[in-house]
């Protein structure tokens, strides 16, 4: 479930990094991610593993016409107009949800990959050993687009200094519209490994945001291979706390492990800013 | 080559020049100067299209550019290194000097570009693989140069090269900077100790409060009576 988090939280810094903006309807994505792969399978008989790519482009398109649409008329106003944006699309999207799709819970039923296998003596759901594997080959993609890329490079420079950017001849605007995509391309993957074992309905975005951005802030605002050992350390957290204190607690214990880092370390575990 | 005349920047309520002029001629080397808060960066920013100007116009070898993208006018043959270097801090050297050549027509003859400014700045190899944000004062502006110079312009702008250096790093610069002109870049520069700049630069624009006040050869401005009174409040 880590691995999961961290893929939720890296698309959340990658666009927090960029333009200092946060995405406050980024679980809302998630929950589109969601519905796009469980109507993908229910109305086209695709299994979530195969929808995969078709919810992360579908969110890389709501990413980019979100971009175009919404954010790039506030940036220049007042922080509280960035907020009140994206926390409007949030409650737009999720009221949305409801009048079309309805409150029912709904399930992909027989997925390809189901059932458990023994991982050296430990029972471990298939679809979450596939998620996690799928969810770390999403993040080496990403790591190898920013580090290996002349366009990620473009982007990282951008998000360090957009003016400097600019007189490289970087289209800036470009770049961030790119970098929404990409970011919600991170939360179209997650949401499409999440529906394979997981409840869709229209408020699932929140548990799963509120994780996504205690694990950013646990990493560091803005960097995001810290975001993955954060997200890594979230999910332990979960399972362990689950495991020794009692499941109803684990949330209780990430948030309070959230608490404390951030009294004691306000950047982050990793943090630069 | 570079025309600027009656330009009128706000910034924000406040506006910053007040038709201000200034024209280089290809091949020169020419002093931006002026005291603090006189509007000589916000001049260079309007050149290279980071600031909008509401009146006036600007023409680089003939063609307006007032108003233009600053990613397209690094392609029309611009280059500006800002005040303070400005480089990517937590990319390397290397990665800050390749992205200099990121506009399309400097992209052929990258490589090549590449090795001339390594050679016309040893630190850029000698440090490449270092995050820019670990280089000192004087390394850094070295960086941000070669990084200008990447973009292969024909005109490079420089907004205070010399600022917060040691006597040695800003005669070392100062070479490097002869050089780059001598090698057929038009230079222009921002310098607020008026000496220093006169004695490299052929020709200078005096700012104050926004308006172009007096312009000249270096010698003449060196003598000339505005210029003491502005800088020396005689």
């Amino acid at each position: 479930m880590g691995l999961v988090y961290a893929l939720i939280a890296a698309g959340l810094s990658l666009i927090f990094g960029l333009m200092e903006l946060v995405n406050f309807a980024h679980g809302e994505f998630l929950m589109v991610a969601m519905y796009v792969t469980f109507f993908a399978w229910s109305l086209a008989h695709l299994d979530p593993v195969v929808a995969l790519p078709l919810a992360a482009l579908a969110l890389a398109g709501l990413g980019w016409a979100v971009y175009h649409g919404i954010i790039r008329w506030v940036l220049g106003g007042p922080m509280l107009a960035q907020v009140f944006a994206t926390f409007g699309l949030a409650v737009l999207l999720r009221a949305g949800a409801q009048f079309v799709w309805g409150v029912d819970f709904r399930v992909v039923k027989d997925p390809w990959l189901a059932g458990r296998v023994s991982l050296g003596g430990v029972f471990v759901g298939l679809p979450q050993l596939a998620a996690s594997a799928l969810a770390l080959a999403a993040f080496v993609a990403l790591w190898w687009f920013l580090a290996r890329t002349e366009t990620g490079l473009a982007l990282m420079a951008t998000a360090q200094d957009r003016q400097a950017a600019a007189l490289m001849g970087i289209d800036t605007q470009r770049m961030f519209a790119l970098g929404w995509a990409i970011g919600s391309a991170c939360v179209g993957v997650a949401g499409g490994l999440l529906a394979m074992f997981y409840y869709v309905f229209p408020e699932v975005g929140g548990v799963f945001a509120l994780i996504a951005y205690v694990t950013v802030a646990l990493g560091g605002f803005g960097n995001v291979p810290a975001t993955l050992l954060a997200g890594v350390l979230v999910g332990l957290v979960e399972v362990f706390a689950g495991l020794l204190i009692s499941p109803a607690m684990k949330y209780a214990v990430v948030f309070l492990l959230y608490l404390a880092v951030v009294l004691w370390r306000p950047l982050g575990l990793f943090g630069r800013f | 080559m570079l025309e600027v005349s009656g330009l009128d920047v706000l910034l924000g309520d406040y506006q910053a020049l007040w038709g201000a002029r200034l024209a280089v001629e290809r091949g020169e080397m020419v002093a931006l100067l002026g005291p603090n808060g006189s509007g000589k960066s916000t001049l260079m920013n309007s050149v290279s299209g980071l600031l909008r100007p509401r009146a006036g116009a600007i023409t680089f070898e003939g063609e307006p550019i007032a108003g233009l993208p600053a990613h397209r006018i690094v392609g029309r043959g611009i280059a500006h290194v800002l005040e303070r270097r400005r480089l990517f801090p937590y990319l390397s050297v290397r990665q800050n000097v390749w992205l200099g050549g990121y506009h399309a027509a400097a992209r052929g003859a990258r490589e090549a570009e590449y090795q001339r400014v390594a050679e016309l700045f040893p630190i850029v190899a000698a440090r490449a693989g270092q995050p820019a944000h670990t280089l000192s004062g004087g390394e850094q502006q070295m960086v941000a140069i070669a990084r200008g110079l990447m973009a292969r312009p024909r005109l490079l702008m420089i907004d205070e090269p010399f600022l917060g250096l040691a006597p040695q790093v800003v005669a070392h610069l100062t070479e490097a900077i002869r050089r780059i002109n001598r090698d057929g870049v038009t230079l222009l520069f921002i310098e607020q100790n008026v000496e220093l700049a006169l004695s490299i630069a052929a020709r200078g624009y005096v700012l104050e409060s926004g308006r172009t006040v007096v312009d000249g050869r270096s010698a003449e401005l060196l003598r000339s009576p505005e210029v003491r009174r502005i800088f020396l409040g005689g």
